[in-house]
């Protein structure tokens, strides 16, 4: 098969970078987005060329490590699907293919097709987590779960963090991620002791790191490789809710030695 | 904004529910004692400040929300999206910003009027509203920016009502297929609502 690439090329940060086009033939049907990629940067290695840089680990569509808004959707025209996992036989032969990094103003470009996601570390950092050790596997039915919530919680956290959610949003907003951590955690008892606080903290943390707001245009459902759902963004918000009008008012305690 | 908004969708009805009076054969009887009611009473008095809080509340949140959601992404795509997405809930502003156009005419039509800073057409009272309506609606041109107004407040509240039940929460597998039915229904509703009395009044007069 032959395309005519048009990839976003950016030397660093700093610099203004640009479309600039293509031609790759020779490309197996079967092929993955990436191994074409590989055929053009052997290529342009070749020619003495910088080749284009992406993010890319696992390439079994668990990691969420690669990205890329191909032909204006983030991981290209497969649903539920990351770029890794995308064949070249999803595309026309001789088709146009226009490559550009994730656009958040949160997700700066380091170079070429790579972004920045700490921002996404950062609101980890800001509650995602539970803080005692959860210790060993304990012993079935030792802490009841719900079955129905347990599964609400394990759809939420197939969340893999890649991102596409805040690249396909009209706004930029990170609220389906967010969404999806915070839904993960307070569906299960062990979670749900720092909920309230959890709620908030990463909501605020999300504010401040300068993500757009959820208008409810769902692209990023549509989008979302793992297919997360937007009632996770309801939950959250029904979360968020709850835990600034009822949740109970932590002591502070002040040491003086 | 979401809040705001339930409110307004709120009154909406309020405000449908008197002018269909309109349409009553009655020579205006029904509709100016529900025009009066509305002018004196002091519970809708002091509603009326409540009302004009939460239409500024709306707009000031949708401007800032709008701003800051464009400013999140200041490098922009090459390709145009392709997306799928809930389709009118990317145009909001654009049709909030055209219903804000609307109510500033509706303002300078009824309600400047009513309190005196507008003076009233001639051989009409100032609390006149009956035949204030009947003046307006005769003018073909002025009934049909009327409906284009009603057209795009339709637009905005299909994707209005079920974002706002969304934001605060409310969406559950159990009833979110009802909400959307319902949001549906009632842009239908409200828009073709008020879009009936100018049809009314241009032909049948």
């Amino acid at each position: 098969m032959i395309f005519t690439l048009k990839i976003w090329r950016q030397k660093d940060a700093a610099d203004k970078g640009g479309l600039v086009t293509y031609n790759v033939d020779d490309i197996s049907p079967d092929s993955s987005f990436f191994e074409m990629l590989d055929q053009l940067n052997q290529h342009l290695i070749a020619q003495g060329v910088d080749p284009v840089s992406f993010d890319h680990d696992c390439r079994e569509g668990i990691c969420g490590t690669c990205s890329l808004y191909i032909n204006g959707r983030p991981h290209g025209p497969l649903k539920g699907t990351t770029t890794c996992q995308l064949h070249m036989r999803s595309f026309r032969n001789g088709e146009t293919i226009f490559v550009e990094p994730w656009r958040c103003g949160a997700f700066p470009v380091i170079k070429d097709l790579i972004v920045d996601r700490s921002a996404f570390d950062r609101i980890i950092q800001a509650g995602g987590y539970v803080s005692v050790n959860s210790g060993g596997i304990p012993d079935a039915n030792t802490i009841p779960v719900p079955k129905s919530d347990s599964d609400a919680s394990f759809d939420a956290a197939a969340c893999i963090g890649c991102g596409a959610c805040v690249a396909s949003c009209p706004n930029a907003s990170a609220m389906l991620f967010v969404s999806a951590k915070v839904s993960h955690l307070a569906l299960l008892p062990q979670g749900r002791i720092e909920a309230a606080r959890r709620v908030q903290n990463m909501v605020a943390t999300m504010d401040s790191l300068g993500f757009g707001n959820c208008s409810n245009a769902y692209a990023c459902e549509a989008e979302c490789p793992k297919e997360i759902s937007v009632t996770n963004i309801a939950r959250m918000n029904r979360e968020f809710l709850a835990a600034k009008l009822f949740a109970e008012k932590e002591k502070q305690i002040s040491v003086s030695l | 904004m979401a809040l705001a908004g339930l409110f307004l969708v709120v009154f909406l009805l309020v405000h449908l529910g008197i002018n269909l009076l309109l349409l009553a054969d009655d020579g205006g009887q029904s509709f100016s004692a529900a025009a009066a009611f509305m002018g004196t009473n002091p519970v809708i008095r002091l509603f009326e400040v409540v009302l004009f809080g939460g239409f500024l509340l709306h707009m000031a949140f949708g401007v800032l929300v709008t701003i800051r959601n464009r400013v999140s992404r200041p490098v922009r795509y090459q390709h145009k999206s392709q997306s799928e997405t809930s389709p009118l809930s990317k145009y909001m502003i654009h049709s909030g910003i055209i219903v804000f156009i609307f109510l500033v005419l509706h303002f300078i039509d009824f309600y400047f009027v009513k309190i005196g800073l507008v003076a009233p057409p001639a051989g009409i009272d100032r609390h006149d509203f009956y035949h204030r309506s009947l003046l307006l609606f005769s003018d073909k041109g002025y009934a049909s920016i009327y409906m284009i107004g009603f057209l795009f407040l339709g637009f905005h509240l299909n994707h209005a009502v079920q974002a706002a039940f969304q934001t605060i929460g409310m969406n559950h597998n159990k009833y979110i297929g009802t909400i959307k039915v319902v949001s549906i229904l009632y842009a239908i509703i409200v828009a073709g609502g008020f879009m009936v009395i100018p049809v009314r009044f241009m032909l049948f007069r």
